[in-house]
């Protein structure tokens, strides 16, 4: 038996170890989050982070995964208490289906992570791994914007604490 | 009331409040039978002519809390949000106070499909009214407890108030049957200009669950003992199952079952991957004898213009058609098969339990499926329970339908348990029903004052709805040993239309005639796209009159108000052409092209106009859309940001139907499979901006707005693609390659 941390949480995992990481999440841990879009790599819907990166959860087998670190989006926030992305995704009503958006954030947020003040063209490069059929680029890229942002007051607002005691 | 009454025993034990009870009677008349017979009555406004009962619609409880239901489905284009807005408006009750439930044949008034832009129009007109009515009968009671005149009480937060600050809640006023009754022709609805929610960018109920992991889709639905099935199609139309030896499928890890009825081949296991291993071994085990039957995809025009029989109907003729003008051209402009393309391939859960089926689906139609599935599985309808689940953005009749029928058939051989079935990428490709490819044949004639003297425009598709129906448009009940045969075609009724939505001109022309040839042979299999016929019919309108403009010498913009006498429908062209900085004469910058484009959807919704800025390299044909600048009317806005949303995607998607998207094939079998064989817009070919202007028309109907932009942001895409390069395009997709074939040419 493998064993998988997950959103902060070690997990024993039952599934063989040729089963990719989107089934671990959704049949075995019951997280909704990562989406099987095409099993092929194709579309990104599946997309979580692992170490850091944003990785395609639908082509990633189990084994490769020892020891690693994995994130969803449920491990970000919630609806009542979102993270930075969450909230920017809301503000900006950044979904009409919503099916790929939660893959879209995973990889915006490793960006993020990595390059807080990324340039338009760094996002667009970035999502070109995903698809949107509802047409709602315009709204994601304005959201991650957003997310740049709000992730830039979050890290603000701890400093100006300290400095007013 | 004379039907028979069928008690939901679940909601009498769960609630004391009469409403509840009086509201399982009204279901039991809106799922199960006509309105009972009544003398003709003045038509009741949108569903509910369908289901006349306020209570169908509204629900009070003892204590306040309201419920409203339709029978429409969310597939993500907010529309419960904006059902909600309206009633908290009419109700006077806080938005957040108020829950909405969709589509299920248990709960919920019988709308039909969630289709054609109708959501507002059919299920908002009646949420708008029955919310309005029932306020009055609220009124009313509180006028009788308080001896007071209604004129003198206001509804304030979910109560109704005295002038002399007397005050009774709703849940206090709610009485037995008082919403039982049937709703009357014309509602004392709000004055526009006191809306403090309906005309408001209230964001989206379903968001936060979406942006978070909540449960939020069917593929979501986790029921207690859940086992998750498989299905293996053949491997194209019409093929046969000959041979499949499952002995050692059977014995493989996890799997429960492998279910075979005549060509329908399903596997199910515990776990969700080892149902995906069992069928990957249950494909290679399967020997199909195929039926070589498509046409070639290269002479798609010819085979629908020429080879396949065709019932013609002249449905539009005015003045004296034929009678020519001063200078006369002719085109004519082809779309292949479209697909659907969810980013989420179909899925549903079923489960049979005592002769009983429960379906989850994200079908637009919870009733008809329902009827097929009933039909399929020989059960009475009555039996069967379809309950709307949101799944991924559909844009018309995808896979779902099938996908909940693979689930019924599955669950009635698993009595007891839960199946999840969940195609696969390469089966919602393979075997959704595709948008039509259609071909129109236009020729117009000027005359001396540079206006269209003469019009006559030709359209050739097959019908574009395959919808259930009966069990014979279910892909299961085509396979099982005992088939269902596919229902006959028929064309879409007028003013709607089908292949000939919006082929009859908004424009005013002196002499004008539309034939339309429809197809009753199906090579491929299709149904419902957004739009329908509209997307190519008015792509080649509105494309065929930038070509006379460019005859007459006129601006674009110019040329079609010259021919537009409809009001609103100059408004926002005018509203568009000024948001883009559209001027007469204006030359786009080396390698950009303007264009610009309108169409009123059907002729009877919503009112769009885009103005279109393209960037086309000219070195290798590559076209992308810069900006766009829309302009649209739809009536009474309830969410201006929902309704900006709708044509943002409308834009975005209809954008990618028109440079990239086409289904290929092969002589039996579709050969688009996947993203990398049916590639769409990626991010890369996202405009700079895209700004979308809204005219409200307060008090005004809801028109509905879902699928007006497709049409005029595929002609306005073109329109400029050919002010950018000289070239005129008229077959899509507007691939790189043709745009760059042209330029050399």
């Amino acid at each position: 038996m493998m064993t998988l941390k997950v959103n902060g949480q070690v997990h024993q995992i039952e599934s063989d170890a040729d089963t990719p990481l989107l089934y671990v999440l959704r049949d075995e841990l019951n997280l909704n989050a990562a989406k099987f879009g095409c099993g092929l790599g194709q579309c990104g819907s599946c997309t979580v982070i692992v170490d850091g990166k944003a990785v395609l959860s639908c082509v990633t087998p189990m084994v490769l995964l020892e020891g690693k670190q994995v994130t969803t989006l449920e491990g970000l926030g919630t609806a009542s208490a979102p993270a930075p992305i969450q909230r920017a995704f809301m503000e900006e009503q950044a979904a009409q289906c919503g099916y790929c958006i939660a893959g879209m954030m995973m990889r915006a947020q490793a960006l993020l992570q990595r390059n807080p003040k990324p340039t338009d063209a760094q996002i667009r490069a970035e999502l070109a791994p995903h698809l949107c059929r509802c047409g709602t680029h315009m709204r994601i890229l304005r959201a991650v914007h957003r997310a740049a942002r709000l992730m830039d007051t979050a890290e603000l607002a701890p400093a100006d604490k300290r400095s007013a005691q | 009331m004379n039907g028979p009454v069928i008690m939901d025993r679940r909601l009498l034990l769960k609630g004391g409040g009469a409403l509840l009870v009086s509201f399982s009677l009204t279901n039991a008349f809106a799922q199960d039978q006509a309105a009972p017979a009544a003398p003709p009555a003045p038509k009741l406004p949108g569903s509910l002519e369908k289901a006349p009962y306020l209570d169908s619609w509204i629900r009070i409880d003892a204590d306040g809390s309201i419920t409203v239901f339709t029978g429409k489905a969310e597939l993500g284009q907010g529309f419960k949000t904006a059902f909600q807005q309206i009633a908290a408006e009419q109700l006077d009750v806080p938005f957040a106070s108020l829950k909405v439930v969709t589509a299920d044949t248990k709960l919920t008034a019988n709308e039909g499909y969630t289709s054609g832009s109708n959501s507002m129009k059919e299920g908002g007109t009646a949420i708008l009214n029955a919310a309005a009515q029932a306020r009055e009968l609220l009124v009313a009671e509180a006028a009788r407890r308080l001896d007071v005149a209604s004129e003198n009480l206001r509804t304030e937060n979910g109560a109704v108030i005295a002038s002399d600050g007397r005050r009774l809640s709703y849940g206090e006023l709610v009485a037995s049957n008082m919403l039982h009754v049937q709703a009357q022709p014309s509602s004392k609805l709000k004055d526009p200009s006191t809306f403090k929610v309906m005309s408001q960018p209230v964001p989206r109920v379903d968001i936060p669950a979406k942006v978070t992991g909540g449960t939020a889709y069917v593929q979501d639905l986790r029921l207690t003992g859940m086992v998750h099935a498989r299905v293996v199609r053949p491997p194209g139309y019409g093929a046969q199952l000959t041979d499949c030896d499952t002995a050692a499928i059977e014995k493989m890890a996890g799997v429960i079952k492998v279910v075979r009825d005549g060509s329908f081949l399903a596997v199910v296991a515990k776990k969700e991957f080892q149902a995906v291993k069992a069928m990957q071994a249950l494909s290679a085990a399967a020997k199909w004898k195929e039926d070589a039957r498509l046409p070639k995809q290269d002479d798609l025009a010819s085979v629908l213009t020429k080879h396949l029989p065709s019932k013609d109907f002249t449905i539009f003729e005015h003045g004296n058609p034929g009678s020519g003008g001063r200078h006369t051209l002719e085109a004519s402009y082809t779309r292949p098969y479209q697909a659907h393309g969810s980013i989420g391939p179909s899925c549903a859960v079923a489960q049979f339990t005592d002769g009983a089926m429960i379906v989850w689906s994200h079908t637009q139609g919870v009733f008809p499926d329902r009827a097929a599935i009933a039909e399929m599985l020989r059960m009475p309808p009555a039996n069967v329970r379809l309950i709307h689940v949101e799944g991924s953005g559909c844009y018309g009749h995808n896979g779902a339908d099938d996908a909940a029928a693979d689930a019924a058939l599955i669950a009635r051989s698993l009595p007891g348990i839960p199946v999840r079935v969940q195609w696969t990428r390469e089966q919602e490709h393979g075997w959704e029903p595709f948008g039509p490819a259609m071909v129109t044949k236009l020729k117009a004639s000027l005359d001396d004052n540079g206006k269209v003297a003469d019009w006559r425009f030709e359209v050739w598709s097959n019908t574009h709805s395959m919808r259930p129906g009966g069990a014979g448009a279910l892909l299961a009940a085509q396979h099982m040993a005992q088939p269902f045969k596919v229902p006959e075609p028929r064309p879409l009724p007028l003013p709607e239309g089908g292949g000939d939505r919006n082929a009859i001109p908004i424009y005013s022309f002196p002499n004008a005639q539309v034939v339309h040839h429809f197809l009753p042979d199906m090579p491929v299999r299709i149904s419902a796209m957004r739009g329908l016929g509209a997307y190519h019919n008015v792509f080649s309108i509105e494309s065929f009159m930038d070509e006379l403009a460019a005859l007459a010498g006129a601006d674009p913009v110019e040329f079609r108000l010259k021919h537009l006498e409809d009001a609103r429908g100059r408004d926002v062209i005018e509203k568009a052409a000024l948001g883009f900085g559209w001027r007469k004469g204006q030359k786009a910058p080396q390698d950009r092209g303007f264009g610009f484009a309108f169409a009123r959807y059907k002729n009877l919704a919503a009112y769009c106009a885009i103005a279109s800025e393209v960037e086309v390299v000219s070195e290798t044909g590559r076209a992308r859309l810069v900006r766009a600048v829309a302009a649209v009317d739809s009536g009474q806005v309830v969410n201006p940001d929902g309704l900006i949303n709708q044509i943002e995607g409308a834009i975005m998607q209809s954008t990618s139907w028109t440079l990239y998207e086409q289904v290929t094939f092969d002589q039996s079998r579709i050969t688009s499979i996947d993203w990398q064989t049916y590639p769409i817009l990626r991010f890369e070919a996202a405009p700079e901006t895209i700004e979308v202007h809204v005219i409200n028309r307060p008090g005004m109907p809801f028109l509905g707005s879902g699928e007006t932009g497709q049409g005029p942001a595929a002609a306005s895409l073109a329109n400029a693609i050919a002010n950018a390069t000289g070239k005129r395009l008229r077959d899509l997709p507007l691939t790189r390659k043709r745009i760059k074939d042209a330029i050399d040419a």
